[in-house]
């Protein structure tokens, strides 16, 4: 008990710890290079918080990160690196706007569900290769989900190309397919926050009801901790991977569909991998797997990532150095898993000789 | 419990490199609609004239009270490539004119989901002319466009149809052109190499310039054509490189960007390894000679130009001495200096070619064809 409120505390103190000292060693690095950091952060946080239009954007931004940071997130707790995400957010979105192209006369409820749900199963599919080859021939779900990351940037520049446009780029989407809200729009000052946002904050506390409230929740995270004491326990290894991976790449591809449908209302030949599905990843470290924490480093990131544009023309400071930022706090995340594990492994090291006695 | 995070370190180590990896340079580059009937109204303004649009601000006569943004696209401004070279040109636009620093800014797009919020931003600062660097932010750029009517737009390489926004565009098949028949004069083994980046519109004027270049001096050498999908992986572009100098190309020209680092590092390592062979690269945007320098000289025969910085000179000098050509194309060619290519390493007789091509080109004799695939 006593640890676990230990833990408790810790997975709080982490996080926040992380996140400050990210920031220092960012103001560190820029008075080392003559940038003057208060100004900085200042024209960052300022920017963002002060116009409704930037904060809305940085809002539209931590909602895709949302989706892709639980997702991995799913993923993780179940022992896997889902490390695929940025390619299950593509195949998402290219589905989303297939079916949304494809069906532009339907009720908007309609076809808002129907490019939502694509996305949901395209994303699933993709991870479940991976879930599948994982739990029936024990192969690598790192590599299998990088090798699909390139084959959906591949398949879906040809589906750009040749199927659902002409060129590098598809129309765009009716009416009825997009996720705008008048209100929260104008609200916004014409930003690009949508439906979406709110999808977000359901599929969140879908997530913690799953994960802490249903046997199969339980299922995942126990095969996560010990696969061996699981499946002798009576659980199924293979479906629980399996299932893990589905539900992550579907969070993964319904974040794709959003990002497709509300941010752009296209899609277009991708010269590379979404930057979403990698910063998903830091997301999740960051929240370290819980999903209202992960839900709040969205934001941060979001932030971030908007406000990084206010640096070079507001403080003269490079806007790198936002992912300078954004790298040292993931840094300090990994750092502490060091550190936490060295101060375990000497717990139980003591536990252990005084059990010995 | 500790191997999982072991492993989940491990696993952070791998996506550190895969983030790395992933952080896309997007040079080269691509682009969308291009119609023919273009307005060539491309003026190169040298003339170090001075702002004189009445709205001086009392306090310093002199000031010059004109300021241009950039928005880059997915490569940074320092991409030693396309955006790198706008922003050259807007820093060399500020030196002739005599504007300040606060005069020009630029916006970095690390993302497609950056082009509107930086282009909102710039809006919001009050620029006069705000330039979207690639086909990519035409999207992006139409859209900002249409809701702010009074702000004017420039774009690169794309065609918008807003009457506020300028398009620049360029005739790269011409330069293109000019580099194949170097190649073509060039080469011993009777076959030569293209590698593009990301298939499209423009990708394709390099490619049938080029491909008709070659022709034009021999129809019977060979042109090997790949494309790297991708405008930032040195790696493929490395491979490619391989497979066509293996296959027996001594000349390979990519319009690729980045990609093409792979081009010239493989290149290197074949005339390291064995200097007896002989091997050429052609650059593309901006000289690229010094990527090609190794111990026994330099193995980069010439380079295609791309004036992207001149034009964003030319469209803002033209906007504050005639006012703003908003709703036109402003297509860039040899002709009006936009494009070309240096002379590089090529022998005397090749650049006599180059030179002779050039001037069939400029007088009408010669009729470049602009795409092979992109245009069904």
């Amino acid at each position: 008990m006593l640890t676990q409120s230990s833990n408790r505390l810790n997975n709080l103190l982490v996080p926040i710890l992380s996140i400050i000292l990210g920031f220092i060693f960012g103001a560190l690095l820029m008075l080392v290079f003559g940038y003057n950091p208060i100004l900085a952060y200042q024209a960052m946080l300022t920017g963002v918080f002060t116009s409704p239009y930037f904060f809305g954007e940085a809002l539209r931004q931590a909602t895709v990160l949302t989706f892709t940071g639980l997702g991995f997130a799913i993923a993780f707790k179940a022992g896997f690196f889902n490390i695929g995400i940025a390619g299950q957010v593509l195949v998402g979105w290219v589905s989303a706007i297939w079916v949304a192209l494809a069906f532009p006369d339907l009720p908007r409820i309609v076809l808002v569900s129907l490019s939502l749900l694509a996305g949901v199963v395209a994303g699933s599919i993709w991870a479940g290769i991976a879930g599948a080859l994982r739990a029936y021939f024990g192969t690598n779900e790192v590599i299998v989900t990088i090798m699909l990351n390139y084959t959906a940037l591949h398949v879906t520049n040809y589906l750009i190309r040749n199927v659902l446009g002409t060129g590098n780029t598809t129309e765009r989407v009716g009416e009825n397919a997009s996720l705008r809200l008048d209100w929260l729009t104008s609200l916004t000052a014409g930003s690009r926050l949508n439906l979406g946002f709110f999808i977000a904050i359901i599929v969140v506390v879908l997530y913690w009801i799953f994960m802490t409230q249903t046997t199969a929740g339980f299922e995942v995270r126990a095969v996560g901790l010990n696969p061996y004491a699981s499946s002798y326990a009576g659980m199924s290894a293979a479906k629980n991977i399996i299932l893990s991976m589905v539900i992550s790449g579907a969070l993964a591809g319904l974040g794709g569909a959003i990002h497709g449908l509300g941010t752009f209302g296209n899609i277009f030949t991708q010269s590379g991998l979404p930057h979403v599905g990698f910063n998903g990843i830091a997301v999740a470290l960051l929240g370290l797997g819980n999903p209202i924490g992960i839900f709040f480093s969205s934001i941060l990131f979001g932030v971030l990532d908007v406000g990084a544009g206010f640096l070079p023309n507001r403080a003269g400071v490079p806007d790198e150095m936002a992912s300078i930022v954004i790298a040292a706090i993931i840094f300090f995340v990994g750092a502490n898993y060091l550190i936490r594990f060295f101060l375990d492994k000497v717990q139980t090291n003591k536990q252990a000789t005084e059990g010995g006695e | 419990m500790t191997m999982i995070k072991l492993r989940s370190l491990l696993a952070l180590g791998t996506s550190a490199f895969v983030l790395a990896a992933c952080q896309g340079q997007d040079a080269g580059d691509t682009t969308d609609t291009i119609e023919d009937d273009t307005e060539d109204t491309a003026t190169d303004n040298g003339e170090d004239t001075a702002a004189d649009n009445g709205e001086d601000n009392g306090d310093e006569t002199e000031e010059i009270d004109f300021r241009i943004a950039m928005i880059t696209d997915e490569g940074g401004v320092d991409d030693r490539s396309f955006n790198q070279s706008a922003w050259e040109g807007m820093n060399e636009w500020a030196d002739n004119i005599g504007a300040s620093e606060d005069n020009y800014a630029y916006y970095q797009s690390n993302d497609s989901a950056d082009f509107i919020p930086n282009l909102n931003q710039a809006n919001a600062e009050g620029y006069d002319i705000i330039y979207g660097i690639g086909f990519m932010l035409l999207d992006a750029v139409n859209d900002v466009a249409e809701q702010n009517p009074e702000q004017n737009f420039g774009i690169v390489d794309a065609i918008s149809e807003n009457d506020n926004v300028v398009s620049l565009t360029f005739r790269d098949h011409e330069a293109a052109f000019l580099a194949g028949v170097a190649a073509a004069e060039t080469t011993e083994t009777g076959r030569v190499g293209f590698i593009g980046g990301i298939a499209g519109e423009v990708i394709d004027r390099f490619q049938t310039g080029f491909e008709a270049g070659v022709a034009h001096v021999d129809e019977s050498i060979e042109v090997d054509v790949q494309y790297a999908e991708s405008f930032s992986d040195a790696g493929i572009g490395q491979q490619i490189a391989a497979g066509m100098f293996a296959n027996g190309a001594d000349v390979v020209y990519h319009a690729a960007g980045a990609v093409g680092n792979g081009v010239f590092t493989e290149a290197r390592n074949r005339l390291e390894s064995d200097s007896d062979t002989q091997i050429w690269v052609i650059g593309v945007d901006r000289d690229q000679e010094e990527e090609g320098n190794w111990d026994g000289g330099n193995f980069t025969l010439t380079s295609t130009l791309k004036g992207v910085g001149s034009s964003i000179e030319a469209s803002a000098n033209q906007t504050i001495e005639e006012g703003f050509p908003g709703g036109e194309t402003i297509a860039y060619g040899l002709e009006e200096e936009g494009v070309d290519v240096t002379r590089g390493n090529m022998s005397d007789e090749a650049w006599d070619a180059v030179e002779e091509a050039r001037q069939l080109i400029l007088d009408g004799d010669l009729e470049v064809p602009e795409f092979t695939y992109s245009q069904e």
